[in-house]
């Protein structure tokens, strides 16, 4: 009986216009275009440079700002008050003010002052700009240094796991996620309150069907359509930005499947909760959005204030995110997930446990 | 299917309701419905949009709770057997509720499938029917007009054989000729046996009924067959037609002796005592008298047969 109405979901789906299509176009979009729009490295800063110096050094120092790639010098003001302008009519978002005597008191005092001054409308561009400025004075501050005395200790950085420091291969694994939980999550939970809408569940309750086996009837395809994305997922991954797992793959298939389960747990709770598709989709959107913003997608946990980390344990996909960026990046292995496994697990009893308990109550 | 019994009441009886009641919150939808249904009839429930119909058939077929009383379908009681009761029971709600995105033969065949069975091990019960809509069997439900959904419901519903049929107002939004089909069918399931309760809120198809509940605000006003209820109507029932119908209701409702008066078609159906003795009792000559003395034209009066709408009127007045 199960094997029937799988047919007859898969024969519903395939008819469906949109559902097929959006399922192979998701993960394209999730993997090829979400990292490189949703991207917090800045480049192409325009920067006024205001030299009232005009000495080798000083020139020097324009010279190495420029070509360290995250600047485009747009201007070169004669005074501050010129290069301010620039900034109030959005041409330029920094000015670098050197001062004169610049290199006079390098040479004879061993010291000198140096202004940067930031457009912090986007406060990610000017906070980032400055950094990245006072990173290439320093870097230029430590040459003239070792120039003029021998022995200064240099730091060189070295980048574990992401050693070019990628943003996409951040990104990428976590959107993964997101595409697995709409699949699963979404789709299945939608389906069943559909039913409910158009009435067709009450003619299935009329059977004999076993409640069960009408669930599973639903979730079976979303699970099977789930596992077929994320695998278009990793090869998208791999075709587009040669990112391939360190850890192996049964790793990830085996956490994308407790997390699978846990989110169509969520999901069976909305439905029973809803009656119509706009209360399913509010409710959806609303606890998606609330779970992701809480996992660390786009921010490190470890970035929230502290009552934000603790409020992160609910989003289930805190845990799968980390699972899968722990693996892609650092080859992790089941051993050193089990927070992460016995997490989503404990998601996996909570809403299904509730789902149970909740449909219960409503018939 | 024979019902294991456990008594005699459970063998008699293909249905018995004993006080259900049931609320939407402060709601009361159902109150103390009490009745039976004998195996092989075609038992009636006839009442307005918004009565309790829907409510009660949900009930009976275990998809709603009752908040007090008890019910049993063929001696299984519908809260404790309700898995026992989805066997024998077919149901066909009163909003089409079948795939609209599937074709009508899988819908027919998802449906005997979830019985296990199969379309042709029953097929015999539903040729009619079926028969009917089998040349559009590839086209998707939802592309087919209301009547022939119905007839496709109605087959959906007896797929599997059922000793008892539900149908929650079949005929409500078809045209008059499937109307007309749809209570030969019904009674055509009847001879092979199987119990139908159907509700309408069309009065005049309780007399294709065997026995009929009236029902109002989530009460039964009167159960029996639609000739005893008409028969029970105790006043004499007099058409009236004339110029302005508007002016002529007003006025009628105004003369001493009549009980009451509603617009009926075309017409205006007054009920009197029947055997009034008083002086200012009414029959036919007095009420036309007192009509003309008013100064109306064109009076037609004539004594008429009471049917059940005037019953279901009269019940509700008292």
């Amino acid at each position: 009986m199960l094997k029937y109405l799988l047919e007859k979901e898969f024969k519903q789906f395939f008819r469906n216009k949109a559902l097929p299509k959006i399922a192979v176009v998701m993960p394209f979009m999730a993997i090829l275009i979400f990292p490189l729009v949703a991207n917090f490295e800045i480049k192409n800063i325009n920067l006024t440079v205001v030299d009232n110096d005009k000495s080798t050094i000083s020139r020097e120092l324009t010279e190495k700002v420029r070509s360290g790639g995250y600047f485009r010098i747009s201007e070169v003001a004669d005074n501050y008050q010129e290069a301010m302008r620039g900034i109030e009519l959005n041409t330029s978002d920094m000015i670098l003010e050197i001062p004169a005597y610049f290199e006079r008191d390098i040479v004879k005092e061993g010291t000198a002052r140096l202004y940067i001054a930031a457009n912090a409308v986007s406060g990610t561009k000017g906070g980032l700009g400055s950094a990245y400025l006072a990173g290439i004075v320093g870097d230029f501050n430590k040459n003239i240094s070792t120039v003029l005395k021998d022995g200064a200790i240099t730091i060189s950085p070295r980048f574990w796991y992401n050693p070019r420091l990628l943003y996409t291969h951040f990104m990428v694994p976590a959107l993964m996620v997101m595409v697995l939980a709409m699949v699963c999550g979404f789709l299945p939970a939608l389906n069943i309150v559909g039913e409910k809408e158009s009435g067709t569940i009450e003619q299935i309750n009329v059977t004999p069907v076993k409640k069960l086996t009408f669930i599973l009837s639903k979730l079976i395809p979303y699970w099977i359509i789930g596992f077929v994305v994320l695998t278009i997922c990793f090869l998208a991954a791999w075709m587009a930005y040669g990112l391939v797992p360190v850890g192996s793959l049964a790793t990830i298939y085996l956490f994308a499947a407790l997390f699978v389960l846990s989110f169509s747990g969520f999901g069976l709770v909305i439905s029973n909760y809803a009656t119509t598709l706009q209360q399913a989709m509010f409710m959806m959107f609303f606890f998606l959005l609330t779970f992701i913003f809480m996992s660390g997608l786009y921010t490190p946990v470890a970035n929230m204030p502290d009552w934000a980390q603790k409020l992160s344990i609910i989003s289930p996909l805190k845990y799968i995110i980390i699972v899968l960026r722990q693996v892609y990046l650092k080859g992790s292995g089941f051993s050193e997930l089990l927070t992460s496994f016995w997490m989503l697990s404990a998601f996996a009893v909570f809403f299904n446990g509730w789902a149970v308990l909740s449909y219960r109550k409503k018939s | 299917m024979n019902p294991v019994s456990k008594d005699n009441f459970t063998v008699t009886h293909a249905l018995s309701c004993k006080n259900i009641s049931r609320s939407y919150g402060k709601v009361k939808a159902l109150g103390n419905i009490s009745f039976d249904v004998e195996p092989g009839e075609i038992f009636g429930v006839i009442g307005p949009d918004g009565a309790g119909k829907s409510t009660l058939f949900r009930i009976l077929t275990t998809l709603l709770l009752p908040d007090s009383g008890s019910a049993s379908v063929e001696g299984f009681d519908v809260v404790s057997d309700y898995k026992k009761i989805r066997k024998i029971v077919g149901y066909m709600p009163g909003r089409f509720s079948l795939y609209q995105d599937l074709t009508v033969e899988e819908n027919l065949r998802i449906f005997a499938t979830l019985f296990n069975t199969t379309i042709e091990e029953n097929y015999y019960l539903i040729k009619d029917i079926y028969s009917q809509i089998e040349p559009f069997k590839k086209r998707m439900a939802g592309a087919l007009s209301g009547g022939m959904k119905q007839k496709l419901a109605l087959s959906c519903a007896l797929i599997h054989k059922p000793s008892i049929l539900f149908l929650d107002e079949p005929t409500t939004g078809i045209d008059p000729v499937s109307r007309k089909e749809l209570w030969e069918m019904l009674r055509k399931l009847k001879s092979q046996g199987i119990t139908i309760i159907v509700s309408t809120p069309y009065m005049d198809e309780a007399s294709l009924c065997d026995r009929i509940a009236l029902i109002q605000n989530g009460e039964f006003l009167k159960i029996d067959t639609p000739k005893a209820i008409v028969e029970s109507f105790g006043r004499r029932l007099i058409s009236v037609k004339g110029d302005n119908m508007g002016l002529l209701l007003k006025r009628l409702r105004e003369i001493p002796g009549v009980i009451s008066c509603f617009a009926f078609g075309d017409s205006h159906h007054v009920t009197t005592e029947r055997d009034g003795n008083s002086a200012d009792s009414l029959t036919a000559d007095s009420l036309r008298f007192a009509l003309e003395k008013q100064g109306h034209t064109n009076i037609e009066i004539t004594p008429v047969e009471a049917n059940i709408e005037d019953c279901f009127m009269e019940l509700i007045a008292r």
